[in-house]
Parts: structure tokens; sequence; C-alpha cells
């Protein structure tokens, strides 16, 4: 596998990078040229299927991934208008997800890597949430990334390609976690981020939430709190028989959440004086958010990086991405790569 | 023609390598380690023993169930990728068929099983004694007691397969009484090479379009499926 890496490199030939992503309930496989340009991402997501559970149920995503990968990696290839033999690498997430999930795409990059004798690569789910933004522009260091979704809460700091330092994250929920489950205590459909988004556009922040500062010079989040909040705030009105308006509900938490977010991401790339600050993950789709990052980067000077939603959900170009640094690195996977729920990032 | 065998549907992992009328290697291990870590390697180490290219695959069969969801996953998900990335044909091969294979000269009935937890097992019914098997019953899950009671009413000798046969001896043994056989544990664990040759057999009826819809046969839906399911209907 290496010989075809030595030889591909030594003849400048253009690096075309498979990615696959299973790592929850969208099967999708893309091929990026040279790190940076996308020539193919097809998504295929089960949403519409897990609605009717209220959640993503780990045994029903690796049924569809396992009946949809060849297909949607064929897809990705037409698209591209490549063949297998026009391959450098596959990359292909990892960890962290569901693992069962996982498997399926590990498992798959693995055979074609064997088949074609081409190297294989392991990317980190978070470094691939990250690198979408590549796809956008070119990365400067130091930087720091705000990961936010609905497994993610995360800041982290990155002095160079492919070095990352956990500068805090979560301590109990994640922000799309915490999205999600104040979504169904006001009865909106699954998921619930974006309805809470929406809602939230055309309601006022008349409720005073609390927010999780956690300790003064802590970059960590807390969100099972605010969430404890909401729900006892509307539990509280309903007793009383007072109608709280979903449309404030849903502003106020949001203001809560965004608020903790923007400030702890502001302070971070001050303290580390950081060239750009990078938004990642599903929740990089909420409009609040995005508004509220964008005026307090503008007035700090900090040049602000969030890729289009379409990048922003899971998705193989942001694998691919991420993957091209470990290509030129050299740093490939062996056949023994396995799934790995609780992966971390460093 | 070449066709590689894979079965990762239980404990055992089997991989075996077969040209024409000729075994040219199998490995087979039944341990408690995990198939996603081992399954490549062990392909990558036979086909590297036999000095084998995969280019030079004609198709690949696996084991495609039932067995252990994320078991029969990885077998197939790899099994799958594997043909699509070589454009070669895959193959299905019932994984209790599979080990019906080791014995086809026993006369009578097979019945190959796995645990099902709760009482219950996946199963079916082969007829063998000619060095051919025959489907009798199709593959199925079902409550062990009830299985039993059909193989009794059917009155002929039924052997039975399978590691996890022991679990169930003494429920096997009162309720079959004589037309229940047993064997040694070397006859229990499927070989990856009675899956090659099966894929051997069928292989020119494949439909290379068929190959991106192939998926595990489970026998049963997800659990929260079959609950949802069970909603609707209340
Ligand atoms: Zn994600």
């Amino acid at each position: 596998m290496i010989e075809k890496y030595r030889g591909d490199r030594e003849a400048g030939k253009p690096v075309h990078i498979l990615g696959i992503e299973t790592s929850c309930d969208e099967t999708s496989a893309a091929v990026i040229k040279d790190g940076t340009e996308i020539l193919s991402n097809v998504i295929s997501s089960q949403v519409e299927i897990h609605k009717r559970f209220g959640g993503v149920v780990p045994e029903v995503a690796s049924r569809r991934h396992v009946e949809n990968i060849t297909l949607i990696i064929e897809e990705a290839l037409e698209e591209a208008d490549l063949k297998l033999s026009d391959l450098s690498a596959v990359a292909v997430t990892y960890g962290p997800g569901l693992v069962g999930a996982l498997l399926v795409g590990v498992a798959a990059a693995k055979a074609i890597c064997f088949a074609r004798g081409i190297p294989l690569i392991g990317v980190h789910h978070i470094a691939g949430h990250i690198y979408a933004n590549r796809l956008m522009t070119e990365l400067e260091f130091p930087l720091l990334a705000l990961v936010v979704s609905g497994g993610h809460t995360e800041l982290i700091l990155m002095k160079d390609h492919g070095e990352y330092q956990v500068l805090g994250q979560t301590r109990d929920d994640a922000v799309g976690e915490a999205y999600d489950k104040v979504a169904r205590t006001l009865d909106l459909p699954y998921p619930g981020g974006p309805h809470i988004d929406r809602l939230a556009q055309e309601g006022r922040e008349e409720i005073e939430f609390p927010r999780a500062w956690l300790e003064p010079d802590s970059y960590d989040f807390s969100f099972s709190g605010l969430k404890s909040a909401v729900i006892n705030t509307l539990h509280n009105a309903r007793q009383r028989g007072q109608r709280l308006r979903k449309e404030d509900v849903a502003a106020s938490f949001q203001a809560s959440v965004i608020d903790v977010l923007v400030e702890k991401t502001i302070r971070a790339a001050r303290e580390y004086g950081v060239k750009q600050i990078l938004l990642a993950g599903g929740v990089a789709a909420n409009q609040g958010l995005r508004e509220t990052l964008k005026q307090r980067t503008e007035s700090e000077g900090f040049p602000l990086v969030i890729p289009p939603l379409s990048l922003c959900t899971d998705n193989a170009a942001m694998i691919a991405a991420a993957g091209y640094i470990s290509y030129q690195k050299g740093d490939f996977a062996g056949m023994d790569l396995n799934g790995i729920a609780g992966l971390s990032l460093v | 023609m070449k066709i590689l065998g894979i079965d990762t549907s239980n404990l055992v992992l089997s991989v075996a390598l077969i040209e024409d009328e000729k075994t040219l290697g199998e490995m087979t291990t039944n341990l408690k380690k995990n198939h996603s870590v081992r399954l490549m390697p062990a392909i990558d180490d036979l086909m590297d023993a036999l000095s084998i290219l995969p280019d030079e695959l004609d198709g690949i069969a696996v084991a495609e169930g039932p067995g252990s969801y994320t078991g029969v996953r990885i077998g197939v998900a790899t099994a799958k990728s594997m043909a699509w990335a070589l454009g070669i044909p895959l193959i299905g091969v019932s994984s209790l068929e599979a080990i019906a294979w080791n014995t086809p000269f026993f006369q009578g009935m097979i019945s190959p099983l796995f645990d099902a937890r709760r009482g219950r097992v996946y199963t079916g019914l082969y007829r063998s004694g000619d060095g051919e098997l025959h489907v009798e019953q199709e593959d199925r899950i079902i409550p062990l007691n009830q299985w039993l009671d059909q193989l009794k009413a059917g009155g002929e000798p039924v052997l039975f397969l399978g590691d996890d046969v022991r679990l169930h001896f003494e429920q096997i043994e009162a309720q079959l009484g004589e037309l229940a056989h047993f064997t040694t544990p070397e006859y229990h664990i499927p070989r990856a090479s009675h899956i090659a040759r099966q894929g051997l057999k069928k292989i020119s009826q494949m439909n290379p379009e068929a190959l991106h819809r192939f998926a595990p046969a489970y026998l049963q839906l997800a659990e929260a499926e079959a609950k949802w399911l069970e909603k609707q209907k209340n």
C-alpha cells in the first residue's frame, strides 16, 4: 500500500481521497482532490427513518449503512467522474460515534483499500468537522474551533495541521442533546434543534434562564442545569395554569446557550491570540449562533469561518479533507483498524 | 475459479480460499475476540501465504446470517465492499447451512442452531445423507420447545449442530428422546471452505446488479422497529 502512495507522490499526481462517514445516521461518501476541492459529496440521510423512534436507533442505523454503503460509494465516484484506480487513499471515520454504525464504514474502507492496494486513513470525526472549514478557505494557525453537535461541545486549539488541543468540553450534555431534550418538552418534532432555532427567531427573551459559566478560568461547558431549568419552568407554569409562548421559551433557552458558547469562544480566542475562529458541527447550522458569533468576532477583530449548511452536518467530504493531512504525513492505518465509540481526539 | 469464503456471524472467524476442486487454505478460530480487528488481517495473511493477489479472485462468498447482528454485518460489509471494489460477484450463504455442510452424509435431518436468547433459537432443517443438503424448513427464529415439538411430529432422526447445542442439550434429549442425535465439537463450528464451495456452485447465477442491494439475513426486525410496528397495530 505504501508503494502506491510513494509512486503517486513521486509522479506528482493529483491526490484523490475517498472519504467514508457512517458514525451516526448518515451514510456518506465523497471524493476530495488535493485536500481542498470537493469533487463529490453524496449523503444519504436516515432522518426520516429515525423520526418515528424519536431519535437515532443504533441497530436500525447500522442496518441501513450496510444496505447503502457500496451504492453511495459508487455514486460518489461517478459524480467525481473517477474510477477506483484514480484513488490515492481511502479515509474513514473510526470514532467517536455509534460503534455498530462505525464498523460498517471501517469494514468497507479496509476492504476497498485491500482490494485496490491503496493506503487506509483513520479519521477522528471531530477532526473531520473542523476540516470541513478547509473546503472553504485555507486554515491559519493558531486557530480556535468551536465544535457543536448532537454529541459534542468542544473548544479546540490548533497550532498546526493535525494538532489538536482540547481547551474545554461539555461536562454533561452536548449542545445538540440539550436542544433535542428541550424540543421534546415543547412537543416539537424530532430532530428538535432546527425547530427551536426557528421559534427563537420569532420569540422574545422573556425568561431569565441560568448561564453555566463554571469556574472563572474554565473553558468547559454544562447544559444539563439549563435543560432542567427549562423543564421546571414549563412544569411550574402549567401547574399555575399559565401558558408560556413556545417562541419565548425557545428564544430564552437559545439565548442562554449562545451566550455561554460565544463568550467562552471569544475569551479563548483572546487568550491564545488566534488568527481564525472556526465553527463546526451540526449545531453550526443554528441561525442564532451563526449571527451572534458573526457580530462578536467582527467587533473583536477575529476572522470567522463557518461552513455552508451542507458541510456542517455529517458528511464524508470533511472526513476526506481531514484524511488528506494524514496522507501528506504518510500516517496510515493498518488492516486491524477498529471502530471506537469513545475515541478521543488527542 | 478462485473463491474467497468468509464467516464472522458468531464467535467463529473463518476465512478460506478455494480454486475449483481444490481447497487452497483455511483459517478458523473459535474465540471471543473482535472480528472487526481480526477479519482483514486474517484474509491478508491467508492470501499472502497462498501468494494470491486480490485481483486474482473470481468471487466472494459470505455467511449472510443469522447470527450476531454485528458479527454478520462485519462479514457482509467487508465481503460486499471487496466484491464491489474488485468487480466480482458476491454470494450469500446461510450461516446455518454453512454448519450443516459439516455432516452431509448423516442419514436423516440436520438442525443447525444458534441460541437467540429468551428460549428461542435460530435454526432451519436440512435433509442430508447423499452428500447434498436439501432445505426442508427455511431458516427461522423460533422458541426451542415449539421447534422440538415439530421435529418430534416429523418422526425422523435429527442431528443437532452448533456450539450452542450444549446449552440446550438436556431439553433436546428430553423432548426428542431417541430421535435426537449429537456429535463431537469439531463438527459444530462453521468452516469458510464450505461457504466458498457454495459460492462456486452459485457464482454463474449471480446478477452483478444485485450486489448493491445485498443485505444480511437477520431473520428478525431490530427491536425498536418491532415495537414500533406493534404500536401501529394497536
Ligand atoms: Zn458529527
